[in-house]
């Protein structure tokens, strides 16, 4: 069954359609690809997810209930985790403290019972201290605990990312470019890391340009193209589909 | 907690205790006014310090804590510590009010709404809003608070009260500040989107700031009416928020800076009276230099230290991979 089904989704910024009436699923325990041209309208799909935006019109289900026009902070307590594009850590707090970030929406202590200090509150710290090192432990970074996220490493600030994004309990995560600025031995690694959160019952949807990852790692595709959506299918098909070719090399029809 | 800190606190708390009986009943007073920038400060740290919201109208919140006690004191007899309680939740109510509607503006733009809250609360307080404010005189007649039978009213006993209190402020705030609530608020003063991202009520926290920084100053309002016994407008005005803004920026954003910062901008111009009209030149001076070199203030918050639990290694990415392979070549 489909753990995640847009309906129809479209979106306009002034007179540009970024989304037109763009329709697919993903199923539950997959890894699916979005891809597309630069600006083809990939991050605008992801915002519209996430409820960074509101889409015009259209609906999105998760796991069989409108998430439409929630606030997204609500979309995170209901199991969707995203990484983002460009880089968003807390830069000046430390390892451990971005990764507590994820654990907040599954706590529930407020100010009186940590001015209080009561006992439910230090155990709840403790359960997410255990969590945040956890997922710490597995991106690779408990070793990087108390440096300040600024001092990393671009590839280990990606990573950092995911493991906030994982700290939330997601039942789905959503990376935008996860492999944007790594290297080959870091992407290799990163390959690994996307298997091993599909592998812990998480549904995987993923923006990426660098194709070699997107073939090796991904299930199945979809291509945005203006906007639009061009074609879904096993990365195979997807490879060898005339009009993705055209929309990423152009037509042959110049000469 | 490291060692550093708990050290520092403990010699401030010394010579805090002891302060009284070396200085004159003049000197003590200062150091009361001290003390109630302090805890103004503190409360201001949350909204400014922690979370990043520039408020530049404190003394509101502070103006309706001070004019709550004075009338429940003058009309209603209620003693003046007992309206303690009353004026911070009259304050935070106040916030509340206020503040939900400008919540999401940003940097500059919230800034100047602020600005706005506070004139437009001297000027109610002037017009005798209500016919409860007293106008321009404001309020005289505010009784002396009694503490166990013990009528305060010497400088040195508002001095251990109000002292007493900074110490309870900033024990409850560090505790605040270690906690799931204190990371909220610097996960929105870093990157707010990314906080609302990763599952933070970023407009619930920012309000709960803004209310928790306007109950702690409707307290400190209660103090302040019965030191005073006579409260006016004059005494919330703009200046006084710039004041208080002026210690959170110049300390940096911790408790500690807080304190320094208070003494500074609060005691150090006593110290200069005879150069009258020139300390302001000094003072203007002293900020200038400080934004150019230490613009992070003089004692920023230290990192929090946390004590992993026992690292486990289960479900670690390399372990994970035999697994993962299996299962993708599934």
């Amino acid at each position: 069954m489909s753990l995640l089904a847009l309906r129809n989704l479209t979106k306009t910024f002034g007179g540009l359609v970024a989304v037109n009436n763009v329709t697919f699923d993903v199923a539950e325990g997959a890894i699916v690809g979005l891809i597309g041209p630069n600006g083809a309208g990939k991050t605008t799909v992801f915002n519209l997810i996430t409820g960074n935006y509101k889409p015009d019109s259209g609906d999105i289900f998760f796991d069989g209930r409108t998430i439409k026009g929630l606030p997204t902070h609500r979309i995170v307590q209901q199991g969707i985790a995203r990484t983002f594009q460009t880089i968003r850590l807390f830069q000046n707090m430390s390892v451990i403290e971005n990764a507590l970030a994820g654990c907040h929406c599954r706590m529930q202590s407020g100010m009186l019972s940590a001015m209080l200090r009561t006992p439910a509150q230090r155990a709840e710290e403790q359960r997410a201290l255990l969590r945040a090192t956890r997922e710490l432990e597995f991106v690779g970074l408990a070793d990087e605990h108390a440096n300040l996220a600024k001092n990393l490493s671009y590839g280990n600030q990606r990573l950092l990312e995911i493991a906030r994004a994982l700290a939330t309990d997601p039942r789905f995560i959503i990376l935008d470019e996860p492999a944007g600025g790594m290297n080959d031995q870091e992407t290799a690694a990163l390959i690994d890391t996307i298997r091993a959160i599909r592998d812990r019952g998480i549904t995987v949807l993923l923006i990426e340009h660098d194709m070699s990852l997107v073939m090796k790692v991904c299930e199945k595709l979809v291509v945005l193209e203006y906007g639009a959506l061009l074609a879904e299918g096993v990365p195979a098909a997807i490879k060898d589909d005339p009009r993705v070719i055209e929309a990423y090399l152009g037509a042959d029809t110049d000469d | 907690m490291t060692v550093s800190r708990t050290t520092s606190y403990a010699g401030i708390a010394v010579v805090v205790a002891v302060l009284p009986l070396l200085l004159d009943p003049y000197w003590t007073d200062v150091f009361v006014s001290i003390g109630l920038y302090s805890v103004l400060a503190l409360s201001l740290n949350i909204i400014l310090g922690q979370a990043g919201l520039f408020h530049m109208g404190h003394a509101a919140f502070y103006a309706v804590g001070a004019y709550v006690t004075a009338i429940a004191n003058t009309m209603w007899g209620v003693p003046v510590l007992w309206a303690m309680p009353f004026a911070g939740l009259a304050a935070a109510l106040f916030a509340m009010v206020v503040a939900r509607p400008i919540i999401h503006l940003r940097g500059d733009y919230l800034l100047i709404v602020t600005i706005g809250i506070v004139e437009i609360v001297r000027i109610a307080l002037i017009n005798n809003v209500f016919g409860l404010t007293g106008g321009a005189n404001g309020i005289f007649g505010i009784s002396r608070p009694m503490l166990f039978g013990f009528k305060i009213a010497k400088p040195v006993h508002f001095y251990y009260l109000v002292w007493a209190y900074v110490a309870c402020s900033i024990l409850l705030f560090r505790r605040l500040e270690n906690s799931r609530f204190g990371r909220a608020l610097n996960y929105i003063k870093e990157d707010d989107t990314a906080a609302e991202g990763s599952g933070v009520n970023t407009a619930s926290y920012k309000l709960w700031a803004f209310v928790l920084g306007a109950f702690w100053a409707g307290m400190t309002g209660t103090i302040y009416a019965a030191k005073m016994t006579i409260i006016s407008p004059e005494s919330f005005s703009f200046w006084e928020s710039v004041v208080l803004f002026a210690i959170v920026i110049l300390g940096g954003g911790s408790n500690r800076g807080v304190l320094l910062g208070a003494f500074l901008l609060i005691g150090l111009p006593e110290f200069f009276r005879e150069f009258a009209s020139a300390r302001m030149l000094a003072f203007g001076l002293a900020m200038v230099v400080m934004m150019i070199f230490r613009p992070q203030g003089m004692l920023p918050p230290m990192p929090r230290f946390y004590k992993l639990p026992e690292r486990i290694r289960c479900i670690t990415g390399k372990g994970g991979d035999a697994a993962a392979q299996a299962g993708g070549g599934a």
